[in-house]
């Protein structure tokens, strides 16, 4: 596609996405400084999408990863929430 | 337009999602065991299930004139009763032979625990005495990349596993890449809120080829979209592929894999 046909296509529905983060960002922002590790994790995963690079869906999936490569000894909750407990509490 | 659903749990929708899905064009849809919303307290209850997926199913499928296959495993969710698994694993031969069967599946990790890893071997060591193939399930958001590496060392620790009888799925753009380099195939899965959008899905195939990915919607009992495979091919037809690729991604990929089952032979 050309750039024309990526903005012709994706403009106005990136650009609602972008709103939504910014009032996500607000109303979080109303609440306090970052206390929760999701909080942090989404603060580091934004600062992404104004870096160089062009794989940037990569780097913000790899933000939220867990990075440690052992198994976990006991799964003791099924669900995920979408960002690493530990990262920048170890 | 035709497509085939490789991945979607029907037992958890409505007959309306059958009438739709055949609609737009759906001529076989293929159903992994999975996680119920709710540990099963025995396993007489994972019986029933494959009792269902193997017998009732397919007859419910066949009143819209599509074909119904499945895949029958445990999934990672109820890996961490151990005791519970084993009978489960211990049960699966005597359904291996039925005539919808395609193989081992969705079988995987969720959290990425010792337990969920040595049952994931367990059931890779069945496919393999039983020449089946292997459908695999990610873990999902922050575990995906670690599950994703651990459950490729495994495959790949298992030399009788042969590469181009694996589908890893629910792959993001993190992912896609170290499966792909594997040998492996890789599936796509549609979610409203997880996993791929249609355009991300569609982003993937352009910059990663299409030579060994699928899309599904994987629907179940939560937010997912039958449809969401259709979807994906107007998405792809916006961008100006042709019908003929299209084709190749919806159809014809899935086919080709799937085909290396002989059980899995499509109408005419």
């Amino acid at each position: 596609m050309t750039q024309q046909q990526v903005l012709d296509l994706y403009f106005l529905e990136a650009r609602h996405q972008l709103v939504e983060v910014a009032a996500f960002l607000d109303r979080l922002e109303r609440t306090g400084p970052p206390a929760d590790f999701r909080a942090r994790a989404f603060a580091e995963a934004i600062k992404i999408l104004d870096g160089p690079g062009k794989d940037k869906v990569k780097a913000v999936l790899l933000a939220f990863s867990d990075p440690t490569q052992e198994p976990i000894f006991v799964a003791t909750t099924k669900a995920a929430c979408g960002a690493w407990p530990g990262r920048g509490e170890a | 337009m035709r497509y085939i659903e490789p991945h979607a749990h029907m037992v958890s929708r409505v007959t309306d999602d059958y009438e739709r899905m055949v609609l737009a064009g759906c001529e076989a849809v293929c159903e992994p065991a999975f996680w119920a919303g709710f540990d099963r307290s025995s396993s007489a209850g994972f019986y029933d299930y494959f009792s269902q997926l193997t017998e009732h199913e397919p007859k419910r499928a066949a009143r819209h004139g599509l074909k119904h296959f499945c895949w029958l495993g445990l999934n990672s969710k109820e890996a961490e009763d151990v005791k519970l698994a084993e009978e489960v694993i211990g049960l699966l031969p005597q359904f291996l032979d039925r005539p919808n069967v395609l193989g081992i599946g969705e079988i995987g990790l969720n959290k990425n625990s010792r337990n969920e890893l040595r049952i994931l071997e367990m059931q890779v060591d069945v496919a393999a005495r039983h020449g089946q193939l292997i459908l695999v399930h990610t873990p999902h958001l922050e575990d995906k990349l670690k599950g994703t590496r651990l459950i490729l060392d495994a495959l790949k620790n298992d030399r009788r596993i042969r590469p181009e009888r694996v589908i890893i799925d629910h792959v993001e753009e993190h992912t896609v890449a170290m499966v792909l380099d594997t040998g492996m195939w890789a599936g796509m899965t549609l979610y409203p809120e997880t996993k791929c959008t249609p355009a991300r899905a569609v982003d993937m195939l352009e910059t990663y080829g299409r030579e060994r990915l699928w899309l599904n919607s994987a629907c179940d009992w939560g937010r997912s979209d039958p449809l969401a495979v259709p979807k994906t091919a107007v998405e792809m037809k916006k961008r100006g592929h042709l019908a003929a690729v299209v084709d190749e991604v919806v159809y014809q990929n899935p086919a080709r894999f799937l085909a290396q089952c002989p059980k899995f032979i499509l109408d005419k």
